[in-house]
């Protein structure tokens, strides 16, 4: 949120507030037209403030052990029949209760697709400013690792750079490393898109009069790309940067679902699809269904909101 | 047209023996592949002559480029876990997952297509859009979700298919085995290929829409029109086989990520192949097969990257004219 406020037309008009220029911006009003994006916002709004109060408003602490009882295991939800009122969704084959797993687990689910989204644009953006400005060989090198990174799909990258960091860590360590290596297999496959976006523009920018006149002043290349060009370059960025968010958080889901995301000791939304899944044929259906249905109400209305901005912010569509 | 040809498959080249080295620095510095195979009770004198065995003492261009030699032979050595060569360990598994992966990809091709081609045409009724709500679904659920939620589905709620592994195969020649030619073969077929080709079935219909959109509009449509085709003549005859070009590129590219979606399949179905193989390794660290699949899948990649531009070339001839004009 913070990166929209810092836009650059909010520079120019310091004297009006975030709120008042929302107002009247043709973004709210396109956003409110349609019936599809606001319930999308709303659930995303939703379950960004449950997993953010996580902590809060779960009924009990899943990951403490004086708390859950392994009588409480496998109960079904407390709607059914044999339902214990205690545990709303259920409890897994531990005694934790589903509801505030799930909460938990939503929470890591955002918090690794946040970090990895972040570190994918930092990359993205940095690496696409250097090529398009820099231009010659940085950029034909740049470009090149970018055109053949972007001939294999994403989850096999992000599988590859788990697998070299699982080969490299040792055992042990393997368990407290997996929040680390999940971000950086993520940022590390997701930051192409950024790159050649922000290349394309930083191509057009530095012709720009303002740019040879920052030049002129005698402005070194970093602060030339950092503070005049950066700001220009990053609306697209804000676009991709939440469609990227939906596939970072699918990937996750699935290197955790393959078994090579996040330890049960920590889990995120797939792992508890990876632990309920084990159940599905004994009848808990409760354990697999309730993570599955908020992964993929979380997927879909990001997606809904990504491809609103896309629409809402391309002036060709207009 | 040569040039071009000679180009690209220089570019293919290249690209592979970028991976190959990729693949060969995994191999050399992620862990010590001497002492991934040998046992804790190896003496020094045993160790430092499987070292020398293996060339490990060389330099390192040396050892590259032996490497590089090995993988076009496709011989990786020997697997860290199974303890048998990894050639031999993907070629059993191969089978399981090109018969997955073909399957989806004919499913989607036949699904998508004609799909596309009716929401295009119908835009307003209700059936088309169903059938973009359902691609809006088919894009943003996981591909494992669409797996467990067929399972339950059809396994454990209505029991009518298995939920795991390939059923009985048949085996063809020395190494190849099908599961296409026996009925729990066909039966356990069903569910892996529908989860592999769903995605790849609404890519394939939204891509089939917009370009049959932009044909429709277009001034030889019109013409045709004018000419007093049929309806029927003017979309399959005029508009369809114009759409098809972008269709096939995108199908072609497609393929390969089959072949690496099939990972998540395969794990959701247990079913025997290839990525299955590959999760097993990255699990285990298992360096050798991991090297092998990355440089397998990345030849497949650019083989298919190389005939999508022939086809491409051979297909639309705007192209043609273009590549002879402009030394390339």
């Amino acid at each position: 949120m913070s990166e929209i406020a810092a836009e650059p037309e909010g520079a120019s008009r310091p004297n009006r507030t975030f709120i008042a220029r929302l107002k009247d911006s043709d973004l709210l009003a396109s956003f409110l037209s349609s019936k599809v994006t606001v319930a999308a916002g709303a659930v995303t709004i939703i379950l960004f403030l449950a997993a953010l109060l996580a902590p809060w408003i779960a009924p009990t602490d899943p990951f403490n052990p004086a708390t859950n009882f392994l009588s409480d295991s496998l109960d079904p939800p407390s709607f059914i029949a044999g339902g214990d009122p205690r545990f709303l969704l259920g409890t897994d084959d531990q005694g934790r209760d589903m509801l505030s797993a799930i909460l938990y687990g939503l929470r890591v689910s955002l918090a690794i697709g946040f970090c990895g989204v972040a570190l994918g644009g930092a990359i993205g953006v940095g690496l696409g400013l250097i090529s398009g400005y820099a231009g010659g060989w940085t950029d034909s090198i740049l470009m090149r690792i970018a055109d053949v990174q972007l001939t294999f799909p994403a989850i096999l990258i992000a599988l590859l750079l788990d697998g070299v960091a699982h080969a490299m860590l040792k055992a042990q360590s393997r368990d407290e490393s997996a929040f680390a290596v999940l971000v950086v297999s993520i940022g590390l496959s997701f930051w192409v898109q950024y790159a050649r976006t922000v290349r394309a523009s930083t191509m057009v920018e530095k012709n720009r009069d303002y740019v040879l006149a920052a030049r002129l002043i005698g402005l070194s290349h970093a602060r030339i790309l950092i503070s005049h060009i950066l700001p220009n370059v990053m609306g697209p960025v804000m676009v991709i940067a939440t469609i990227n968010l939906a596939l970072a958080i699918i990937t996750e889901a699935t290197l955790s679902f393959l078994g090579v995301g996040l330890p049960p000791t920590e889990p995120s939304l797939g792992t508890l699809i990876r632990i309920g899944q084990n159940y599905l044929f004994s009848g808990e259906w409760w354990i697999v269904a309730f993570p599955s249905l908020t992964l993929a109400a979380l997927v879909l209305a990001v997606n809904l909101l990504g491809d609103w901005l896309r629409d809402a912010l391309n002036p060709r569509l207009k | 047209m040569i040039a071009f040809i000679l180009r690209r498959l220089l570019a293919s080249i290249g690209v592979l023996i970028a991976v190959g080295l990729i693949a060969f620095a995994m191999f050399r510095y992620v862990g010590d592949p001497v002492n991934q195979m040998v046992g804790i009770e190896t003496s020094v004198q045993e160790r430092e002559q499987l070292r020398h065995q293996l060339g490990l003492d060389q330099p390192t261009i040396i050892q590259a480029a032996r490497f590089l030699i090995n993988a076009a032979r496709f011989d990786f050595g020997v697997s860290y876990q199974f303890k048998q060569p990894v050639a031999d360990l993907i070629g059993a598994r191969m089978p399981a997952t090109l018969e997955l992966a073909l399957v989806a990809s004919i499913l989607s091709l036949a699904a998508g297509v004609p799909m596309g081609v009716f929401t295009a045409l119908h835009r307003d009724s209700a059936l088309a859009r169903l059938f973009q709500a359902l691609s809006l679904i088919g894009i943003s659920l996981p591909t494992f979700l669409i797996g467990i939620l067929l399972i339950y589905l059809f396994a454990v709620v209505l029991r009518w298919l298995p939920s795991f592994g390939r059923g009985d195969v048949v085996h063809i020649g020395s190494w190849w085995t099908t599961g296409l030619l026996t009925v729990s073969g066909l039966k356990s077929l069903i569910m892996p290929s529908i989860t592999l080709a769903l995605f790849q079935m609404t890519l394939i219909m939204r891509l089939v829409r917009a370009e049959m959109l932009e044909v429709m509009r277009s001034d030889y449509i019109r013409f045709a029109r004018a000419r007093g085709l049929s309806e029927r003549a003017i979309h399959f005859h005029h508009a369809l086989k114009n759409t098809l070009v972008p269709v096939i590129t995108v199908v072609g590219l497609q393929l390969g990520s089959i072949l690496a979606f099939s990972i998540i399949t395969e794990t959701v179905f247990a079913w025997p192949g290839m990525g299955q193989l590959f999760l097993q390794s990255i699990q285990n660290a298992d360096i050798p097969i991991m090297a092998a699949y990355l440089l397998l899948i990345a030849s497949l990649f650019v083989v298919i990257n190389l005939i999508v531009d022939l086809i491409y070339v051979a297909v639309d001839p705007r192209l043609r004219v273009h590549l002879q004009r402009a030394p390339v």
